[in-house]
């Protein structure tokens, strides 16, 4: 297949299109929260949040019987919240330092949903089954209507994202200069936080928790390199994670037995490794011919 | 023996050999270092097994362990670089890595028993039926295997105990004083990938991080001492294994996660009910140094004002919510805590020092 009919099959067939555009809009929002993550040194609160997103999603189709998006999705991202919460008391109040409080809450929650999740499953009702797509995520079962709920979440995330602008920037570059003049700090970080959680549970069902939080990281990562101005990284990261889902999804349509999680993943880590060597100025490929640049100068200064 | 049994001896030795590394993990700082390698060693198993094509080879676990160590590298490279932090230099390679392994599985390892569902979460009810014999015994193969790493596991600690106690809490003088700090690093992370391939079969990679972190966590809130906090992870881990075999029979569920929640639940009672770390013991003390501090300026009120004309109205309780500003039902507090030190006597509405509130109060003025 050329290049002309992936693109055909994007635009015009109905369920790679739909997938396409789910993907994309995961890409979008994780990119430009991640962005913030990153300046904020809160990559990895990524990883724990989607783990902590499994009970969520297993106790919400327990309690309320349906398994549409909104409510797992709502499941999902208030079990997050809870998980973020918990790392925080535990950094707050012990002598636990942050990567040990994540580390407990990711792995604590996950066996705690999968406990809940093979709990269920015992049961001969079938309508769970979908439930397992949390896991490894299952982007090509993505169908209309989770896309609709990804878009309104999503456009709701990057719409709070905008309005709080100027404040957001404050609290990752100088959160103490931003307290001097009267924001509300903590409340600010706490709906950043929210926002993240949001990013993070529209993606899972396509990208599933393991793989979650490298669309958190990588596109951030990516874009970092290429600029010193936030508006310009927020919206190379935001293009990154897009470019990432939609170049994701066609890859793996191309074969069987590539899942779309991962290769989407793949896709996101090697726009990644391109920026890191790659990217004007900061590249490490650029880095390395100054390097050498200046031993030559240094040693013809030497030895004339 | 009996499956049950087996399957407890197997949860026993699995959490023993990850909660001993997991307290200097904890301790130094690196528990999403474990969580990065355990998910990594997945593609060490998948290409060891392309290359020898036998899943019980040791070979699988050498690859393992040698990916785990790649992984390390490369988060260190990276860090180096100072383009991205450690915590997002993590956040890159796993990801990248266990998505190689997952694509390279289903595409190329279709068929063969290597699932990434049992990987990630493993299904210790099935241990009991991958048998091997050992000296005439015919014992379940992740018991034997998961043995001697807890064998390795142990000698690594008792050998270099006085050299990972120091370059865990003074890096610096460890590498001032020749002992090598980078070599026991490597030799630390590569003990973290051997147990991390050892489990996954058994008991899946999640478990292997809750394993690791959560009993050591939980034991660095009830301890300063390393050896106690050794005894106390491994003591908490196997409780865990215990507990959460059994609550996985009651419910019928996965057994590795049972005993990720019951971790998890000790957890939660240490950091609420820890003796001198607990929420409880520091909400205690903060009240207490409340009312203590409250006493005192109570106690210097009185004095000042002991002799004077006005006597009288500043020390009579209800007044103390005009003068030291305190709500009534504050005042109300304080005055029943000084009474019952001695501090204070109440007298008809007033309060009288005591000879020891005079003293008191003395004291706290001079200081």
């Amino acid at each position: 297949m050329d290049v002309g009919q992936i693109l055909h099959a994007l635009l015009f067939d109905y369920t790679l299109r739909t997938v396409a555009l789910g993907t994309a809009i995961l890409g979008l929002v994780s990119g430009t929260l991640g962005a913030f993550a990153l300046l904020r040194r809160q990559s990895l609160m990524g990883d724990a949040i989607s783990h902590a997103a499994l009970p969520g999603v297993v106790l919400a189709f327990m309690l309320t019987g349906l398994k549409g998006p909104l409510v797992l999705m709502t499941g999902a991202a208030l079990a997050g919240i809870a998980g973020v919460l918990l790392v925080i008391a535990i950094t707050t109040h012990t002598r636990l330092k942050q990567d040990t409080a994540l580390g407990i809450i990711l792995s604590v929650f996950f066996g705690f949903g999968l406990m809940l999740l093979t709990f269920l499953q015992q049961n001969p009702d079938a309508r769970q089954a979908g439930l397992n797509h949390f896991l490894f995520g299952q982007a090509a079962t993505l169908l209309a209507g989770d896309v609709a709920v990804m878009a309104l979440f999503g456009s709701a995330a990057l719409a709070l994202t905008l309005l709080c602008w100027k404040e957001f920037k404050l609290l990752s570059f100088d959160r103490d200069f931003g307290a001097s003049l009267g924001f509300p700090m903590r409340r600010l970080e706490v709906l950043i936080t929210v926002l993240l959680v949001v990013a993070i549970v529209i993606g899972l069902q396509a990208v599933g928790v393991v793989l979650m939080s490298a669309m958190i990281v990588a596109p951030a990562a990516a874009a970092r390199q290429w600029t010193d101005r936030l508006g310009v990284m927020v919206a190379l990261s935001a293009s990154f994670g897009a470019l990432a889902g939609v170049a994701g999804t066609a890859i793996s349509s191309l074969a069987s037995g590539l899942s779309t999680g991962p290769v989407i993943v793949l896709c996101i880590s090697a726009i990644a490794v391109f920026s890191l060597i790659l990217a004007p100025n900061r590249g490490l490929l650029w880095a390395w011919l100054r390097q050498r640049q200046h031993r030559q100068t240094f040693a013809t200064v030497n030895h004339p | 023996m009996s499956a049950s049994l087996e399957i407890q001896m197997i949860a026993i030795v699995v959490a023993a050999a990850c909660a001993l590394p997991g307290v200097f993990l904890v301790l130094r700082s690196m528990a999403m270092m474990a969580d990065a390698i355990s998910h990594t060693v997945l593609l060490g198993i998948v290409l060891a097994f392309f290359l020898v094509q036998d899943l019980q080879s040791p070979w699988l676990l050498i690859g393992a362990a040698v990916v785990g160590v790649v992984t390390v590298s490369l988060v260190e490279l990276l860090n180096r670089t100072r383009l991205v932090k450690q915590d997002a230099a993590i956040g890159l390679v796993f990801p990248a890595l266990f998505s190689l392994a997952v694509i390279l599985i289903s595409r190329f390892a279709r068929g063969v028993h290597l699932d990434v569902d049992a990987v990630l979460l493993g299904e210790l009810a099935f241990a009991p039926f991958d048998r091997v014999t050992l000296f005439g015994l015919d014992l379940p193969h992740a018991l034997v295997t998961m043995s001697v790493i807890l064998a390795l596991t142990v000698a690594f600690i008792t050998l270099f105990y006085k050299e990972l106690k120091l370059s865990t809490f003074d890096a610096g003088l460890a590498a001032s004083l020749g002992f090598a700090p980078a070599v026991l690093h490597y030799g630390l992370m590569t003990l973290v990938s051997v147990t991390a391939v050892g489990a996954f079969d058994a008991v899946g990679v999640v478990l292997v991080v809750a394993l690791m972190i959560t009993p050591a966590a939980a034991a660095y809130l009830l301890t300063n001492n390393l050896r106690t906090m050794l005894f106390l992870s491994v003591g908490i881990a196997i409780a865990s294994a215990i507990g959460g075999y059994w609550l996985a029979r009651l419910l019928n569920a996965n057994i590795a996660g049972a005993m990720a929640t019951v971790t998890g639940f000790i957890f939660l009672g240490v950091f609420l009910l820890a003796p001198q770390r607990g929420m409880l013991a520091i909400a205690q003390r903060r009240r207490r140094q409340r009312m203590e501090f409250a006493q005192s300026m109570l106690a210097i009120h009185l004095l000042n004002h002991e002799g004077s004309p006005e006597a009288l109205e500043e020390s009579r309780v209800d007044h103390l919510h005009d003068h030291i500003r305190w709500q009534p039902k504050f005042a109300g507090q304080v005055v029943g805590y000084a009474t019952r030190k001695g501090i204070v006597q109440p007298q008809g509405g007033a309060l009288r020092l005591t000879d020891q509130g005079r003293r008191l109060a003395q004291e706290a003025m001079l200081q």
